[in-house]
This record gives structure tokens, sequence and C-alpha cells, in this order.
């Protein structure tokens, strides 16, 4: 499972003749690095943003009877869609940067799902690095994640059943991204992507080629899906609001306070109608 | 009496007795020794307890063995052109009378007035406005009042400005300085009047602009300052105003009461020092929170969170440790995390403008503590109770924060108290001085 031959790796190639003939630009050659060339076929989306939510992080079984002094525990490192969704129309690649103690410590996952089973006794920092497709971006991103084996209470034997699970929650953001990007991501449900103005004329979405189910990048019916974490926003929202109105209402007799310092001019005698009932 | 004492009359017997005791009396009170009889009364009219140093002896010199006598004896300057003699009063050491040139000589110092032959005049020099003997006489005055041009202007026949014959003067020397060294090939670029050509409308507006300065009258430079502050002002806030329109587009930024209440209350009293200062301080984060977008949307790719820490840094940037290591605190106390665990768009949006509300708010105690310990400064110390029960209406608030009970007065120990429980204790003295009984301090 550790490295895959190119499979979705590739940019969707404009399949249907008609399609070919309305895009714009070619998405398969390489875009200039260079911002300044607004006029050239590689037209970018101003102040639009595309996002993309994701998961990364471990998960890790106790081995129990078949651990061994080197390899006491199994463990699995994942980058998946916040949602569950196929990252790879997104991601090209991923590659996993492990401790130097393993063999070829730097693996490299080519196509969804992106994650890596490994056996080990020890913690340690994975890097993980995320390769895009080249109408997505050019330039890499790079997490870190710390691989955690062994639960915070070291009372009683570890169990076998139930895995140390770490999971973050973040958001990768594109900014401007390229007029065809746009078009072949924005009914994917893996991406998140403001609606533009009615009238915008996108080059035509191409469809990205079809996957078999064994392949599916999709982590939905995960083997490890129930362990998977979830990330609700409203709860975090909820908090939010609730705490800034807390400060706001702090604020507001702050400034009065302040202002009923500031109104009357008042030295050493009390004012003769004071704003005190 | 006095009269009868400058006519010289004889006065009545016995009031002449006494006087002429009295006088004799006093007049040897009057004589001390070397110095006036003024000075000496400065003393108080009775001689020092201290011995003093001798008046006599201060002007006594240093013994010498040289013969001095001083001689009027005639000497000739070579600042004069003349033969003219002129006669001084010269120390004569020992028989020998000084030598050397008359000893101010060496301040006759003289400017080098460019002199122009007639043909020099045809060939650079005509001009307009200007005739040659107008030009011939600004250059006899200037070589004769070296340069001292409000004196020539003073001096010249027709009514000239003193910028007018320093241009003149200075252009024609700056021809002539140049056609010389043309014929004899010399460089003179680094001539002060040829490097650096007089501006004559620079001149006069600088002048003005002096002047005026100079006749400003107290008030009007106390109305100078105000107006220059408040166009610094209102050029912030359109600043701000543009930015914050900016960020808007950008970012959502959700347009609560609070933010209303800030805007109105900053708005509207203009003059008012205590809000200009917040909103100063709040238009220069917003521009940085503007340039922090625009250098995100730089990258082609970045993560949430990075945005989120660079937006926080941004706002945090007026801010010191202690007050970021405090909005954290009370971050805590809220009970939100520190990174938010789902740091969606909108979640990080709320957290950042949270921030920057407790921001706000932490400015705000501060601004009171001060208010308070400025008003504080005028009672009188130990009469002063810090709130009574009755006073207290904010225990709630300070208790569900779980903030200490107040009683101390602004302080450095304060500082170690929890963030916002700490907001309430300053406002307590504060109170306390309102519904103040009369004191015996009073009376």
């Amino acid at each position: 499972m550790s490295v895959r031959k190119a499979g979705e790796s590739e940019p969707p190639q404009p399949e249907e003749g008609g399609s070919s003939a309305q895009l714009s630009q070619p998405v398969r050659t390489s875009k200039p690095a260079e911002d300044g060339d607004k006029k050239s076929t590689n037209k970018r989306l101003k102040d639009v943003d595309i996002c993309v939510p994701i998961v990364y992080g471990t998960v890790a079984f106790y081995l129990g009877r078949k651990a061994s002094e080197s390899q006491s525990h199994k463990w699995t490192v994942y980058v998946r869609g916040a949602t569950n969704e196929d990252l790879g129309v997104v991601v090209k690649r991923v590659i996993f940067q492990l401790h130097p103690s393993f063999n070829n410590p730097m693996r490299v996952i080519d196509s969804p799902p992106f994650e890596l089973t490994e056996c080990g006794w020890g913690e340690f920092e994975i890097a993980i690095s995320l390769f895009f497709h080249n109408d997505v971006c050019e330039r890499q991103l790079d997490l870190y994640h710390h691989l955690k084996l062994y639960t915070e209470d070291e009372s009683g034997p570890q169990s076998t059943k139930k895995p140390v699970v770490v999971e973050s929650y973040n958001e990768i953001v594109f900014p401007d991204p390229l007029e065809a990007c746009f078009a072949r991501l924005q009914n994917h449900p893996a991406v998140i992507v403001p609606r533009l103005p009615a009238g915008f004329n996108l080059p035509n979405p191409v469809s990205i080629d079809q996957k078999n189910d064994k392949e599916r990048g999709d982590t939905k019916d995960h083997p490890l899906s129930q362990w998977f974490l979830n990330f609700s926003e409203a709860d975090e929202l909820l908090k939010l609001a609730a705490a800034r109105q807390e400060v706001q209402a702090h604020i507001v007799n702050v400034r009065r306070k302040l202002s009923m310092l500031d109104g009357p001019p008042q030295l050493s005698k009390p004012p003769s109608g004071y704003e005190y009932a | 009496m006095d009269a009868k004492d400058i006519l010289g009359l004889p006065k009545s017997t016995h009031p002449a007795s006494q006087e002429k005791k009295s006088r004799p009396l006093k007049e040897s009170q009057r004589k001390p020794d070397g110095i006036s009889r003024e000075v000496y009364a400065l003393t108080g009219g009775v001689p020092p307890l201290m011995p003093a140093v001798e008046p006599l002896q201060l002007k006594k010199r240093p013994p010498t063995d040289e013969k001095i006598t001083w001689q009027w004896l005639p000497f000739t300057s070579s600042a004069r052109k003349d033969n003219l003699q002129l006669y001084h009063w010269v120390i004569v050491v020992n028989g020998i009378p000084p030598t050397g040139d008359y000893s101010f000589a060496k301040y006759n110092k003289s400017v080098d007035v460019v002199k122009y032959t007639d043909e020099e005049y045809e060939k650079h020099l005509t001009d307009d406005m200007w005739t040659k003997e107008e030009t011939d006489q600004l250059f006899e005055l200037c070589q004769q009042f070296d340069l001292r041009f409000i004196v020539i202007a003073d001096r010249f026949s027709s009514s000239r400005t003193v910028e007018e014959l320093k241009e003149r003067y200075y252009k024609v020397s700056r021809s002539i300085l140049i056609a010389r060294a043309a014929a004899f090939p010399g460089n003179i670029s680094e001539h002060p009047i040829v490097k650096e050509p007089y501006k004559f409308t620079q001149e006069r507006d600088r002048k003005r602009a002096l002047s005026m300065v100079l006749s400003q009258t107290k008030h009007q430079e106390r109305k100078d300052y105000e107006v220059l502050a408040e166009a610094k002002r209102i050029a912030e806030s359109h600043m701000a105003a543009r930015n914050a329109k900016e960020s808007e587009l950008l970012v959502t930024f959700t347009m609560d009461s609070e933010r209303a209440i800030v805007f109105g209350e900053t708005l509207s009293p203009p003059s008012n020092s205590e809000f200009a200062p917040a909103m100063v301080a709040h238009s220069t984060s917003m521009a940085e929170n503007a340039s922090t977008l625009v250098s995100l949307r730089m990258l082609r790719v970045y993560l949430r969170t990075y945005a989120l820490d660079q937006m926080i840094q941004a706002a945090s940037s007026s801010a010191g440790l202690r007050t970021i290591k405090r909005v954290e605190q009370s971050l805590q106390e809220l009970g939100v995390n520190l990174k938010p665990r789902v740091p969606t768009k909108a979640v990080c949006a709320q957290h950042l403008d949270l921030r920057k509300e407790i921001l706000t708010l932490l400015n705000l105690q501060k601004q009171l503590q001060h208010k308070e310990a400025e008003g504080t400064s005028y009672h009188d110390g130990p009469y002063e109770t810090p709130g009574t029960p009755k006073d207290r209406t904010f225990v709630p608030d300070s208790t569900s924060f779980g903030g200490e009970v107040l009683g101390d007065r602004v302080g450095k120990r304060d500082q170690k108290r929890k963030a916002l429980g700490r907001a309430e204790a300053p406002s307590l003295p504060a109170q306390s001085k309102r519904p103040r009984k009369l004191r015996a301090s009073d009376l």
C-alpha cells in the first residue's frame, strides 16, 4: 500500500472532442509561475477562494499478544476529506516523511485514499507534504503531526480494541484559482467554493474519469471510519458567540463608567444632580 | 528739617545737638572700608560674622619686576589705505613699545565682488529688467558694503527688493564666472555661486512663510496644532474606513451592535481626546489587517489556521506581551480554545473578532484605571474607603468570572490578578467617591 503507480494523478484530459475546442487554456501545460500575466490564457478568478476542508491524523492500535519489542503498535497516518469525500480531485500526491529509523522513510502515496500503515514502537513527528494537481497549485503544503501511541493515563493495560486517535481539522485555501480549476471543482463535494455572480462565463468543466469501485478515493466506508472524530463548527460557533456577548456587555459597562467620569466636572464635591439613582 | 539742613539754617539747640550726635554716630556706622555703602547695606548693615575676603586685597595685583608705563603714541593700521595718523594709549614695558600691525587690522575682511568690464557686460550680462547703470551701482554698493544686501537695498537709488538685488548680483556673478572659465579652462563647478544658483521665487516664499510663522500669536499656534491633529485623525479614519471596506469584501466581518457603538461613539465627539487614541489605534490595526489579507492572497495555498495566526498577529501588533497573555487568559476564562478545534472560515472570523473585542475591553479597562487614578489624586488618600458593600453592584459579574473580590486600588498587584475579574476593582473607588458623606476633613 505504500507506493502506487500514477493513477489519476494526471490532470483531467479533455476526452470529449467538443469540450476541447471550448477550453480557453491548455490545462495540461504547467502554468507560468509569475502572477503578472493576467492577460494570458491562464486567467484567475480574483477575490475567490477555493476551500478544501481536511482532517489529518493517526490511529494507533496496540498489538497486544502479537506485540514485539520493536513493533508494539500498528498505526495508520492519513489525510482525508473532512466530510470523507475524495480528495483526489485536488490532491495529486502525498508524501509522508517518517522517522529515519524506518526503511525508506519517505513514503509517497500517489492516489487516494492518502494513507499509510506501519508498525513500530516509538512516537515521533510525521511530516505530511501535500502536492496538488497542476491547475490547482504548483506549490506543496506541509503539515506536521505527532504520532501518539500511548494514552494519557498509563493505568491498566492497553486495549487492543480501542485505538489511540489523534486528528486535526484544517482547511486548505487556494486564493484566486485558475478559471479552469474552478470550473472543474465547483460541483465537487470535497470542495467549498463561493457562489459566483450570475452571468459568469467559465470554461466548460471537464468531467473526471469515473473510478471503479475498487479504487474509490473517498473514505466514507473506510475500515477505520468508525474511529474518525467528529468536527462540527456549530459547537465552537455557539461558544464563541456566547463569549463575544459577554465581552461586549463588559465593554458597554466600562464605556459607561468612563463617560460618567468624563461627563460631569467633578473633583472633590459630589455633583448636585448625579446619575446614580 | 531736611530743608533747614540744606539751607544751613541754625536749628533749635536741642534737636540740633541731638542730630549732631546722631549724625556722627551714623556716619561712623556708614563708612565701611573698601566697599560702597549700598553694597555694605546688603549685608544688613552689620559686618558679616564670617571673616570676608578683604576687599582691599582683591584689587591688588601680583607684584612684577617690569617697569610699565603707558604712552600716547601714533600708530598705523594696514586696514587703512589713506595716510591718516592716529594715536592711542600704548603700554610700554621696560621702555620698549609694542610692535606689529594694529591688532584689529586682521578683522578687515572683504568680499571678492566680481568686477566686469564693459565688454563683458555687453556680451553676457545684458538684461531687460536692469540697466547698465543700475547694475554698476549695485556692484559698487556690494563692494562697499560687503554684500550686506539689506543695507544695499536701502542705499539703492531705485526701489528694488532685496530678493531682486540678490538675484541680479548672483546671476551676473555666475555668468561672469562661467564665461571666464570658458576662456581659461578651469573647473569652477565647485564654486558655490555656480553650484547653487539663487532662486528668486523660492527665497521670496521662504521669507514670507518665515515671517508668518514668526508673527503667529500664541492663540494662532494652538489653533494650528489642533487643526493639524484633527486633519491627521480624519485622514486615519478615512484610511480605516477604506480598509474596513476592503476587508469586509474579503472576509465576512459581522457588523454587530458593539461595532456600531465603537464607531458611533468615536466619530461623534471629534474633540474628545479619550476616544481619539482608541480610534487611531483601531484604524492602525485595521490597516495591518488589510495588509495581512493582501499578503495572504499572494500565497498560492495556505492553511486556515495559518491565516488566523497571521491575522491575530496583525491585530495584536500594538499590544505588548503581557496584554497578549491577558487576552489568552480571558479566552481561557471564557471557555474558548486558544486555537479553534474546528477552524472553519466562520469560526476563525468569530475567533478573531472575539480576540479584538477582548483587546478593546482590556484597553478600556486600562483607561478607566488611569482615569480613576487621576481622580483619586485629588482626594484625601487616607479618608477614602474603598467600596462599602452597598456600592458593589457588579459583584455577580465578577464572581461569575471567578475573579477575586476587590478592594484595592489600581496598583501593580492588580496585574497579577485574573484579567476580567479585575474589571470591577477600579470601578469601586469611583463609586465610593460619589455618595461620600461629609467628613471632618471637608470642613
